[in-house]
C-alpha cells in the first residue's frame, strides 16, 4: 500500500511501515525552543527528573521572541536559558543571530527526511526541506529533550496540487495566502499537507519555507513541499510520496492567473485579491518574520524602493530573519537601499510580529505586514488592524501610503 | 483518576469559533514564569470581564478550532490558573489540545454541542458524558487516545514521565 511523505518519514523512524491513524512513539532527530517556550520547558524538564538532554548537538535554544530583552523580567528568563544551555553543552543562539526557524535551517539542525520537534507553532517551516516538522508546547518539548522521542498519531494527508506558474510580480507569499484562504484556518487540523505540482517546483528554498511556514495557519500538524526541484548545498535523498498513497482530500488549483493576495483583519484566512483592499490607508509597514524575512524578501522590497522614499505618513520596519540574511543584504546593497528609502532596521527576531516590543502599533492604526498572523492584538495592540501581504506588497504600500498592487513597480 | 477530579458540576463560560491563543493570552504577557500574571490577563482582548466573573471550577465552552495560533503553553496554563476545570469545544487546534492534556486540564471534544451562555453542566470525565442541566440535553465527548488518558490520569506529562521514565503505548 502506497505511502505519503509523512507516512514514509515516520516509518523510517519507527522501523516499520506505518499508516495514517496509527499511534506511534517515534525517535526525534532534533529539537528546539525559543525564549517564549524555553523557560517553561526548562522548568518541566527539571520537574520531570531530566538530567541530560538526549543529544546536546541536536537540541538548541534561540533567543528571538524578545531580543534584546525589553525588561528585567525577560532578561532573567534569557539568563535562565543561557545557564541551562551551558550546563547541558547545547547551543544557544544569541540575540540577533536570528529567528529560530531560519537559524535551524542555516545551521543544518534539520535535513530532508528528519523528524524535528520545535516549541513554536511555525515549526512546519522545515517542510520546505522535505522534513516532518511539528510544533509543540513547552512540556512536550521538555519530554522530547529528555527522551529523544515523541508520541504522535500518524496524520492523514491533504494534497494541494497547484498547476501553472506564477505571473511576474506574484510571489510564494501570494500563493500561500491564497491557499490559506481556500483551505481555511481549521481546514487541515490534525492533518499533514503535501504541496505538489508545477507551481512549487521552481521555487527557491526561501520561497518553499514561506509556503510550509503557513501550514500552521491551516491548523496542520506539518506541511511538506514535494522535493521535486529542491536544491540544497549538500547531497540528500529526497522523499517523495508513492503514486498510490492515500489522501483524505485533494485540492487542485491552476495558479497561473493568480493576483497578489491580501489577508484582512482579523484572521489569516480572510484572503482576497489585492484589488479589494487597494487604497486602504496604512500607517506602518513591516517586513520580517519566519515567514518573509529572508534575503529574497528584502531584495524584492529593495528593488521596489530603490531611489525612492517611503510615504511621509508611513513608518517602515525591517527585521531580517537572521544575521546571515542581514550580512548578505548588506553585502549586496539591499540594506542600504532600504534604509535610504526611509526604513528602520531592527535586530533579527520576532518582536513586532508577536507584539513583544520593537514596533507596537497605536490605537486605530493600520499595519501592512509580511508576517503570517493578523489575529486581533497580535502585534501588541488589540485596537490596531493588521493586513498581511507579500514583501512586494508591503514595500509598494509603504511608498504609496495605502495598500497598493506591487505589480506597477515590478515591471 | 489520581490527578484529576472525575465529576465536575459547574457553570459554563461560552465563547465562539476560532478563539486564538493571542485572545487567550496576548504574546506580550507570555514571557513569565509567574502564573498569576497569566491569570490576570486571560481572555482580556475577548472578554475583559472574564477574570472578574470566573470562579474556581468553572467550565470553558467554545466552538470550533479553539486555541489556534501559537504553541504557547501559557494559554492553557492561564485558563487553569484562572480556575477553569475543563474545556469543552466542538474541536481544538492540535497544539493547544496536547498542551492542555500535558498540563493536566481535561479537554472534551463535542462536535455537536449547543451549550449556551451560563449553562450549568455536569461533566463526567471518566465516561466523557456531559449533561447540560439548563436544557436537559446530554452529550458524549470523542474518546481520547489511550496515551492521552494515561497522561491526564497522572495529572499531566511531568507526572507521567516521573512515573514511567519514558513513553509507553
Amino acid at each position: 500500500m502506497g505511502q505519503t511523505i509523512s507516512e514514509k518519514i515516520i516509518s523510517n523512524h519507527v522501523g516499520r511501515k506505518v499508516y495514517a491513524g496509527e499511534l506511534v512513539v517515534s525517535k526525534v532527530d532534533a529539537a528546539m525552543a525559543s525564549d517564549t517556550t524555553a523557560p517553561l520547558t526548562i522548568k518541566a524538564f527539571q520537574d520531570m527528573g531530566g538530567k541530560n538532554v538526549f543529544n546536546p548537538n541536536r537540541c538548541a535554544f534561540i533567543i528571538d521572541h524578545a531580543a534584546p530583552s525589553p525588561n528585567e523580567r525577560i532578561a532573567n528568563l534569557h539568563k535562565m536559558m543561557r545557564d541551562f544551555a551551558k550546563e547541558q553543552g547545547m547551543r544557544l543562539f544569541e540575540i540577533g543571530e536570528g529567528i529560530c526557524h531560519q537559524v535551524m535551517v542555516e545551521n543544518q539542525y534539520v535535513k530532508p527526511g528528519d523528524i524535528f520537534i520545535g516549541a513554536d507553532s511555525h515549526t512546519p517551516t522545515y517542510g520546505a526541506l522535505n522534513a516532518f516538522a511539528c510544533g509543540v508546547g513547552s512540556t512536550d518539548l521538555a519530554a522530547t529533550m529528555m527522551t529523544g522521542k515523541i508520541w504522535l498519531k500518524v496524520p492523514q494527508t491533504i494534497k494541494i496540487n497547484c498547476t501553472g506558474t506564477l505571473q511576474d510580480g506574484v510571489t510564494a507569499k501570494d500563493l500561500i495566502l491564497f491557499l490559506v484562504g481556500k483551505v481555511t484556518v481549521s481546514g487541515a487540523t490534525y492533518q499533514a499537507i503535501e504541496f505538489c505540482g508545477e507551481a512549487f517546483e521552481g521555487l527557491s528554498l526561501a520561497s518553499r519555507m514561506t509556503i510550509a511556514n503557513m501550514s500552521s495557519e491551516m491548523g496542520a500538524k506539518t506541511g511538506i513541499v514535494h522535493p521535486k526541484g529542491l536544491q540544497l548545498d549538500y547531497d540528500f535523498d529526497p522523499i517523495a510520496p508513492d503514486e498510490d498513497a492515500t489522501y483524505i482530500k485533494t485540492f487542485n488549483f491552476d495558479v497561473s492567473g493568480l493576483e497578489p493576495q491580501v489577508s484582512a483583519p482579523e484572521s489569516p484566512d480572510n484572503v482576497h485579491n489585492i484589488s479589494n483592499y487597494e487604497g486602504t490607508k496604512i500607517n506602518y509597514a513591516f517586513i520580517g518574520t519566519c515567514c518573509n524575512g529572508r534575503l529574497e524578501d528584502l531584495d524584492i522590497a529593495a528593488k521596489i524602493l530603490k531611489g525612492k522614499k517611503i510615504h511621509p505618513d508611513v513608518r517602515m520596519i525591517i527585521a531580517p530573519a537572521s544575521q546571515r540574511v542581514l550580512l548578505d543584504a548588506m553585502n549586496n546593497g539591499t540594506m542600504n537601499t532600504l534604509i535610504e528609502a526611509g526604513a528602520s532596521l531592527i535586530t533579527s527576531g520576532c518582536g513586532p510580529c508577536v507584539g513583544t516590543h520593537q514596533g507596537v502599533p497605536a490605537d486605530g492604526e493600520v499595519v501592512i505586514s509580511a508576517a503570517n498572523r493578523n489575529f486581533r492584538g497580535r502585534m501588541g495592540n488589540p485596537n490596531s488592524n493588521i493586513y498581511l501581504g507579500a514583501p512586494s506588497t508591503v514595500a509598494a504600500s509603504a511608498l504609496d501610503g495605502h495598500i497598493t498592487n506591487p505589480k506597477k513597480y515590478m515591471v | 483518576m489520581s490527578g484529576v477530579q472525575t465529576n465536575i458540576k459547574a457553570k459554563a463560560h461560552v465563547y465562539g469559533d476560532h478563539i486564538d491563543t493571542d485572545r487567550i493570552i496576548p504574546g506580550k504577557y507570555t514571557k513569565t514564569l509567574d502564573l498569576s500574571t497569566l491569570a490576570n490577563h486571560v481572555l482580556e482582548d475577548l472578554d475583559p470581564n472574564f477574570n472578574k466573573i470566573v470562579q474556581p471550577g468553572d467550565i470553558l465552552v467554545a466552538g470550533i478550532n479553539f486555541g489556534c495560533g501559537s504553541s504557547r503553553e501559557q494559554a492553557p496554563l492561564a485558563l487553569k490558573q484562572a480556575g477553569i476545570s475543563v474545556i469543552i469545544a466542538r474541536d481544538f487546534a492540535r497544539i493547544f489540545f496536547r498542551n492542555a492534556i500535558n498540563i493536566g486540564i481535561p479537554v472534551l471534544e463535542i462536535a455537536d454541542h449547543n451549550i449556551q451562555k451560563d449553562a450549568e453542566l455536569d461533566v463526567n470525565l471518566k465516561t466523557g458524558i456531559v449533561k447540560d442541566l439548563s436544557t436537559g440535553k446530554t452529550y458524549e465527548a470523542t474518546k481520547l487516545p489511550d496515551i492521552m488518558i494515561d497522561i491526564l490520569n497522572e495529572g499531566g506529562l511531568v507526572n507521567y514521565l516521573i512515573k514511567h521514565g519514558n513513553y509507553s503505548l
